[in-house]
């Protein structure tokens, strides 16, 4: 069984040869594509061209694939002439770029430990523009935590980290379901007039906010630090955060 | 006149039972009961340990058949590459049957388990806890199944449990967790334990209940604790059982709100502490604490902690008597350098990667390792991840260290080559194979081509264990390897265009293997199928997803079994006869 780069339908032909579009709007389940499917499988999506055409070949030979970013399958910085002989007319080896199960044997709970902690020698306050490394507090927690701001992409994101590093504290606290969405204001109400947690930050002012009241790249830009507390301790936040908000628009 | 000769038969019997109490190395018991019948019995009723290196290579009722009188047992389950996520999760090395045939066969004997990469239910822990009065050690290791209910069980009715250590295990805690520390009995009697290793069971626990268990176990030793446990919980512990020579640290962190105890006198006042591991989530902060016990450290692992290379020398220089030693790449080349200036008594090195994807550049590289080899001479088992290696480096480590028995380098980009010459790693993995002549274990990675094996097959002769991925050319390298190595044992081979031919070139040599693994190679069913029918002890399980074709080989993973083929495959395994 071989796994790699087949032969893709989606060439680069002359100009002489025919190519009968038919823009039938197939999701490239395709005949064309049915040999890219399993290439896909495998996560080689970089190589891919979406197609909703198919591509009929006239008594014409196929031409040799070519990846659609033109890269060498192995991706290798410098190539010398002995490597370029080993290469095999139809190699099992896929692009470096994907992603392959099981490489490198590392086991999974070692990858899962480091899977939001980057190797970063400085403290929180010295961020790298490729980090953001802010403490994690959660009110009853015996310790703190670390989060890189930036390993995430929107709040959802954060609380889904968030809710994974802290959920087991919340475990001996039945009246607390983990994290809520805290996107929606009137959700926001009925979080803080109950026990649950409730997240917060400290910002560059100083000042502790609610998260969630600012656009994410504002959030990351001005958070200095994190704390999980009790809803009905950051009542006292609400009114602030409106106002910071309307400070600001 | 044949009475006579009964007895002197039954004389020699007892004579030579006796004597084979004192063999107690397995290879030795086993060539024992090949000379003859007798001999064959004889060993049989006086095997106390049993090792099974794969658990369908015999049948539970075979084993307990022949070995009537066990005190422990040793049993290896899925296949190493099983870690890795390349194999279904179902697929097998289920507990159960093993489980029901020790309660039925050993109930008064039975004192010791160790059993790795076995799925094992609550179920068998708890027919375990109840019908093995006498049972002392449990030892699981990557082994998964089980909850905290298991593990209750285990502690409410072992009333003589003495080791109960979880080993990269995978407990399941979401539903339900159990309070298994709560269900030691808690009496005013001391306990028997001497180990709990309990760092992978990754739930909090309670710490009271821990602390009272601690407290009134005056033979414990070894302590591992999960990341659950902060700092001031440990210092504690530490505080409760000031004897321990191994010692996992828990979390290792504090909230900034406790008000900090002493942690250094803690590990002052531990004389005995030989073996540290732990720091979950360290604070590099308090690393200071750990300094006075740095120095009759035999054994430090660091590797789930994120520390640079500043914070490992501030600890490193302290350690002279280090002999194994596991850390993460985040201490970079120069933390490596320190580590060889100092450790010269090491014996064992692990190197692991915190970033995991494949880069151009990585922490540490050829640099480091060479240091390694030129400091610590005494290496014997290295697993070494890196983004770039020279062969030079490779051929370094090969003159400075020859008592390397485990030699495991992990270039992490596939089909890298030398990172200064562009050459394929050949020469460096040579080089290994020629001057390490103790050497039973490799593990290969880079560019490889058919000559690295070539060199394996002429100069690994002692060679037990082969891991390969993303290697060679034709079916030549795994031809040099199953013809020229004698001793091979475990060939797990991933992504290598070995096909047919080479595959039948080891025919003479697989009853002699635990196993073989061949995944996303070129193998075709119709060899598979005839490879089960010239050697029909041999089991061919293929397990192929559906984007295979019908004649393609996903994965083979091949054994001989004394007993028919297992019946507890899962759909997605074939088993070739």
């Amino acid at each position: 069984m071989e796994v790699g780069l087949k032969k893709e339908k989606n060439m680069v032909f002359e100009e002489t040869e025919l190519r009968l579009g038919l823009g039938l709007g197939l999701p490239g389940n395709g005949a064309a594509a049915t040999e890219a499917e399993g290439v896909r499988k495998r996560g080689f999506s970089e190589t891919e061209t979406e197609t909703t055409t198919v591509d009929l070949m006239l008594n014409l030979s196929p031409k040799e694939s070519v990846a659609a970013d033109g890269a060498d399958p192995r991706d290798q910085p410098k190539t010398s002439p002995k490597e370029k002989t080993l290469l095999l007319p139809d190699p099992a080896k896929p692009p470096a770029k994907a992603q392959v199960v099981g490489w490198p044997p590392v086991r999974s709970f070692r990858k899962n430990m480091f899977a939001a902690q980057k190797s970063s020698g400085e403290e929180s306050e010295k961020n790298s523009p490729n980090a953001s490394f802010v403490k994690v507090s959660m009110d009853g927690a015996p310790y703190l935590r670390k989060v890189d701001l930036k390993m995430y992409k929107s709040y959802p994101e954060l609380s889904d980290a968030l809710g994974k590093m802290f959920s087991s504290f919340t475990i001996e606290n039945c009246e607390s379901q983990g994290f809520k969405d805290f996107m929606n204001e009137s959700k926001l109400m009925d979080l803080l007039n109950s026990s649950d947690y409730v997240p917060t930050y400290e910002d560059r002012d100083g000042d502790w906010m609610l998260v969630g009241d600012v656009p994410w790249e504002m959030f990351v830009e001005s958070c200095k630090r994190l704390r999980i507390m009790k809803g009905k301790e950051a009542i006292g936040l609400a009114p602030r955060a409106v106002e910071k908000c309307k400070n600001r628009s | 006149m044949e009475e006579s000769s009964a007895k002197a038969e039954q004389v020699l019997e007892n004579v030579l039972e006796t004597v084979l109490h004192f063999l107690t190395s397995r290879r030795d018991r086993n060539a024992a009961s090949l000379v003859c019948k007798s001999w064959y019995r004889a060993e049989a009723l006086t095997r106390s340990d049993l090792f099974i290196g794969n658990c369908y290579a015999v049948s539970p009722r075979r084993a307990t058949g022949r070995f009537p009188c066990l005190r422990s047992l040793n049993i290896k389950g899925k296949p190493r590459f099983a870690d890795f996520d390349l194999m279904p999760p179902d697929w097998g090395a289920h507990f159960s049957p093993w489980a029901e045939a020790l309660a039925q066969s050993y109930p008064s004997s039975l004192r010791s388990l160790h059993l790795k990469r076995m799925s094992l239910t609550d179920g068998d822990l708890t027919l375990l806890s109840h019908s093995l009065p006498l049972f002392q050690d449990l030892l699981l290791t990557s082994s998964e199944g089980f909850t905290t209910a298991g593990l209750a069980a285990l502690a409410s009715n072992c009333a003589l449990l003495r080791v109960l250590d979880l080993v990269e295990c995978l407990v399941h805690v979401h539903d339900d967790v159990v309070d298994w520390i709560s269900s030691f009995p808690d009496t005013h009697e001391h306990t028997r334990l001497e180990s709990l290793v309990f760092d992978c069971v990754d739930c909090p626990v309670n710490f009271d209940a821990l602390e009272r268990l601690v407290a009134r176990s005056p033979s414990l030793r070894r302590l591992r604790l999960n990341r659950y446990v902060s700092m001031a919980q440990l210092h504690r512990l530490m505080h409760r059982a000031p004897h321990l020579t191994h010692l996992g640290t828990g979390s290792f962190s504090a909230s900034e709100l406790d008000p900090e105890p002493d942690y250094a006198s803690a590990f002052a006042a531990s004389k005995s502490l030989v073996c540290l591991s732990g720091f979950r989530e360290i604070w590099p902060e308090h690393l200071p604490a750990i300094f006075p016990a740095c120095a009759n450290l035999v054994s430090l692992n660091f590797s789930y902690a994120d520390i640079n290379a500043d914070q490992l020398k501030s600890v490193i220089r302290h350690c002279h008597k280090l002999q194994t030693f596991w850390v993460l790449d985040s201490v970079c080349d120069e933390g490596l350098q320190a580590v060889a200036e100092t450790c010269k008594d090491l014996r064992e090195l692990r190197v692991f990667p915190v970033n995991a994807r494949e880069e151009i550049e990585g922490p540490v590289s050829e640099v480091g390792f060479e240091a390694i080899s030129r400091g610590c001479r005494k290496l014997q088992s290295i697993l070494f991840f890196c983004q770039r290696m020279t062969n030079a480096a490779v051929v370094a480590m090969s003159n400075n260290c020859p008592d390397l028995v485990v030699f495991r380098l992990c270039i992490i980009g596939r089909y890298r080559p030398d990172a200064e010459t562009q050459e394929p790693m050949d020469e460096g993995f040579g080089a290994i194979v020629m001057n390490c002549k103790k050497l039973t274990r490799l593990a290969v990675s880079g560019l490889l081509t058919d000559r690295a094996f070539g060199y394996i097959g002429t100069y690994g002769k002692l060679i037990r264990t082969l891991s390969v991925a993303f290697a060679g050319d034709t079916d030549l390298g795994l031809k040099y390897v199953l013809e020229g190595c004698p001793n091979l044992q475990k060939l797990e081979i991933r992504d290598s265009p070995f096909g047919d031919g080479a595959l039948r070139s080891g025919l003479h040599h697989f009853y002699n293997m635990r196993f073989l693994w061949m995944s996303s190679c070129k193998l075709t069913r119709q060899a598979c199928q005839e490879v089960a029918q010239t050697l029909p002890h041999l089991v061919l399980e293929v397990i192929n997803s559906e984007e295979h074709k019908a004649d393609d080989i996903g994965i083979l993973y091949m054994y001989r079994s004394l007993d028919r083929p297992r019946d507890d495959a899962p759909k997605v395994v074939t088993i070739l006869h």
